[in-house]
């Protein structure tokens, strides 16, 4: 039945993908070829599709999976499923946590992993930027994205100098999406 | 009753601009949740952001789990999930459902192209409002220092360690070093 299939299938990736959403395409690559409900240039497009549009994609792979087999319904509970491990385990490390956050030894290890994912964050922001440029190794130097990256690094970092205001993400996504639309158009 | 809407509205429209993963969307929790609304403080995201990271399951899921639960108990949590999945489930549905050919509009792709550029500057962003907040002692500017590092070899010197794996060492060099400054001032105390 392929709702239950669904719920099982997804619930394993919501349970097995630890490290964000690239751990989990693998592991989505995997239920849905064992399911044989795709095949690679579906699955291919679906991935694309899940990447560029909002929301977490771990999510969005799910929804377009489910709605694709079983309609409305088969996207409601693929996307459930995926959801649901994330939502209790929270849930319970919250109620928890409370009774060992004052801990000093979970304090001693939050203090390292706080380190750690700050160097994790720095890094994949700062390799994102480099690679949007076209200036990782092996490839051509993309000036007009170099431009934009310049520009907007300005405005956003800038403003909060000259103007002691920061520029609210969601203004700067509009309007990224929007040069981009005029720029790379031209 | 009124923080349950909230809390749905906020994490709706979080949903809605979250682009190229869960990093990206610190930035915007961080300005909505901690800034604006003061749900809950800087330690406190930087706190969810390692648990998320080292727990199953979207990073965006557990961070709206988590302020919803704070803010409202098990309804809240419900509320604040719900939220952050409802636009993206819309959009996903609508586009499996109706548009063959999404990906190969060409105002799409560059309007795409686009937000790219803000998804890195927004990721920076959050790393560096962690920077400015951290303590800057020669400790914590070492470990930061030793990530970085760390994840520069990862990414482009093919050192094949997951995240996880980073995550764990850096827990117990955490646990080491207070083990260690621990045993240093037991025998200050001595003398």
């Amino acid at each position: 039945m392929i709702y239950l299939n669904l719920f099982i299938g997804f619930m394993e990736v919501g349970l097995l993908s630890f490290g964000g959403a690239y751990a989990a395409i693998p592991l989505i690559k995997e239920v849905v070829m064992a399911y044989g409900w795709m095949d690679d240039e579906m699955l291919a497009y679906m991935i694309a599709i899940s990447e560029s549009t909002p929301g977490p994609i771990m999510v969005n792979m799910p929804t377009y999976v489910g709605s694709e087999k079983a309609g409305m319904l088969g996207a409601l509970i693929a996307t459930a499923a995926v959801v649901l491990p994330a939502f209790i385990i929270i849930l319970l490390i919250m109620v928890v946590l409370n009774k060992f956050i004052q801990n000093r030894f979970v304090k001693a290890a939050l203090g390292g992993l706080k380190a750690c994912i700050i160097g994790i964050i720095l890094v994949t922001g700062l390799s994102m930027m480099i690679k949007n440029c076209g200036l990782a190794f092996n490839d051509r130097p993309d000036i007009i994205s170099l431009g934009l990256t310049c520009v907007f690094s300005l405005v956003y970092f800038g403003s909060r100098i000259i103007v002691k205001k920061r520029m609210h993400p969601i203004l700067l996504i509009c309007l990224s999406a929007f040069a981009g639309i005029v720029v790379y158009s031209l | 009753m009124f923080i349950l809407f909230e809390l749905f509205i906020t994490f709706a429209k979080i949903g809605m601009f979250t682009f190229g993963g869960g990093y990206a969307m610190i930035s915007l929790i961080e300005n909505t949740c901690v800034e604006n609304k003061k749900w809950i403080t800087h330690d406190e995201m930087m706190t969810i952001t390692v648990i998320a990271e080292s727990t199953p399951g979207p990073i965006a899921i557990n961070c709206a789990t988590y302020v919803g639960y704070k803010r409202g108990k098990l309804l809240g949590a419900i509320a604040a999930t719900i939220g952050m999945v409802v636009p993206s489930f819309f959009i996903i549905f609508f586009i499996s459902r109706i548009f063959d050919h999404f990906l190969e509009n060409i105002y799409v792709v560059n309007a795409l192209k686009g937000i790219k550029i803000a998804v890195g500057i927004l990721i920076v962003d959050a790393a560096i409002k962690m920077i400015q907040k951290m303590k800057k002692t020669a400790l914590q500017i070492g470990m930061v220092s030793l990530a970085v590092i760390s994840m520069i070899l990862i990414k482009y010197f093919a050192f094949n360690i997951s995240s996880m794996v980073l995550l764990m060492v850096f827990a117990i060099i955490g646990l080491s070093v207070f083990a260690i400054e621990n045993r240093i001032y037991g025998e200050d105390t001595k003398e």
